[in-house]
């Protein structure tokens, strides 16, 4: 199973240019919706319109080339390895869930284009990339719907109450669901229940990427200019007007505020985890 | 003023849901991002404020501390022990800020024996003051409490 391409047996019943213009069409409304989301929301009217305010309180001036270093650091930090989530569990969990989603789409889109058919054999890797990435996805993703979720976490509901903001995780945990149970059941040679299982897959993939507007679908977009937009208030000291990080250990910082050594001494210790200590579950 | 969220930079972490004595900050039931769901009951108390490890919840100070406008913004620094605020005016020209350790006392520490204290005389009855309250606020005997006349210093496990 984890090795057979499900879109070269599924070629028999429907034609390729479908299944090659299904993906284009859903592509074409992963954009649409998030220009859409875009617009209704004035997102990018809002990051234009705060940096502007940001500049305004820098202190000094970020050159371009330091520009520059910041997106990369912001590519390989919080893009790649989603180190904007404070808590690990959420940080595994997303990681697994969106290399999970990166893999199952992009091995979607080479078998359908590149080996839609039998005639054109599918190297084995691609398949079974296409299978590891979904049941990435699954375990990513229903570790955070059943405990990570802060509905669930934090506020005590149980994991069924469904909201809008679901909308995005359920349709894609059931698209790759689906996914897995369609290539399960078409590699056991069982028809009738394979093609409930693949109209069930298109009817959740379908909710997803025309979703786009109505779900969270467009923060892989505007998170990583949220994060890249927080380094750069942090290099030109402006950092949305919140105090300075100081060295307790500084001379000047201990003049200035004498507290610090009057209650913590010259070299303050190292205090504990305060609140991080326990999960914020005491609904 | 009641407490906002800036919306991209809270990533639905649930912390401010979990401290908010007032049980008013919640879930967004459209985005999983936080809000503040009944500002009228928000009493500033800044636990939300402080908790959120992403700095992403913001209050409109009042303006008996500085003219409306102004961005009253704090840091609890729980691994360095210490409280950071930063108040700066509209204009920009007045920009102030305070860096002080957090004095926080272990839970369940403060809690007074009233047991053992005896019953208020009429007289105590009969006066403007709490009940107590000349001794708990000290007004009767030295000066205001502090560390040092409890007898107590900091120590390392900051609790909340």
């Amino acid at each position: 199973m984890l090795t057979i391409n499900p879109f070269a047996e599924l070629s028999a019943n429907i034609p390729v240019y479908a299944m090659q213009a299904y993906v284009v069409v859903m592509f074409l409304f992963v954009i649409g919706g998030t220009v859409l989301d875009m617009l209704h929301k004035k997102s990018a009217q809002y990051f234009f319109e705060n940096a502007k305010k940001a500049e305004k309180s820098a202190k000094r001036t970020v050159s371009g080339g330091e520009k520059t270093s910041l997106a990369i650091s912001t590519l390989t930090s919080e893009v790649l390895t989603s180190s904007e989530f404070n808590n690990q569990k959420r940080r595994i969990s997303h990681l697994f869930t969106m290399y999970g989603f990166i893999l199952f789409v992009a091995t979607t889109a080479i078998m359908i284009f590149a080996y839609p058919t039998a005639a054109t054999p599918t190297p084995s890797i691609i398949p079974l990339l296409w299978h590891v990435g979904a049941l990435s996805l699954c375990f990513g993703g229903y570790w955070f719907w059943f405990s990570i979720r802060v509905d669930v976490n934090s506020e005590g509901k149980k994991w069924y109450k469904l909201d809008r903001a679901d909308l995005f995780i359920v349709s894609l945990l059931l698209t790759c669901t689906f996914a897995l149970i369609w290539s399960a059941l078409q590699s056991a040679g069982v028809s009738g229940w394979s093609t409930l299982a693949f109209v069930l897959f298109i009817l959740s993939s379908t909710v997803l990427f025309v979703g786009v507007y109505f779900s969270k679908f467009a923060h892989m977009f505007f998170k990583p200019a949220a994060a890249y937009q927080k380094k750069i208030t942090r290099a030109d000291g402006s950092r949305e007007n919140l105090p300075v990080d100081f060295d307790l250990t500084d001379p000047a910082v201990q003049a200035k505020f004498p507290d610090i050594p009057e209650y913590m001494g010259d070299n303050p210790p190292y205090m504990g985890l305060g609140i991080k200590r326990e999960s914020p579950n005491h609904y | 003023m009641p407490t906002f969220v800036y919306m991209t930079r809270c990533d639905g972490c649930g912390q401010c849901v979990d401290i908010c004595p007032s049980d008013i900050m919640h879930i967004d039931k459209s985005l999983r991002r936080a809000y503040n769901i009944e500002p009228n009951m928000c009493w500033e108390c800044y636990s939300c404020v402080k908790a959120c490890p992403h700095h992403a919840i913001d209050v409109r100070g009042y303006a008996d501390f500085a003219p409306l406008g102004h961005s009253v913004r704090v840091v609890r620094d729980e691994e360095k022990g210490t409280i950071a605020w930063r108040i700066k005016f509209r204009n920009g020209k007045k920009d102030m800020e305070l860096l002080a350790p957090i004095t926080t006392k272990p839970w369940g520490t403060c809690i007074p024996q009233l047991a053992g204290e005896s019953a208020p005389s009429s007289d105590m009855v009969n006066s403007e003051l709490l009940y107590n309250e000349p001794k708990y606020v000290r007004m009767d005997e030295g000066g205001l409490h502090t560390l040092e006349s409890n007898g107590l210093e900091i120590k390392e496990g900051v609790y909340y």
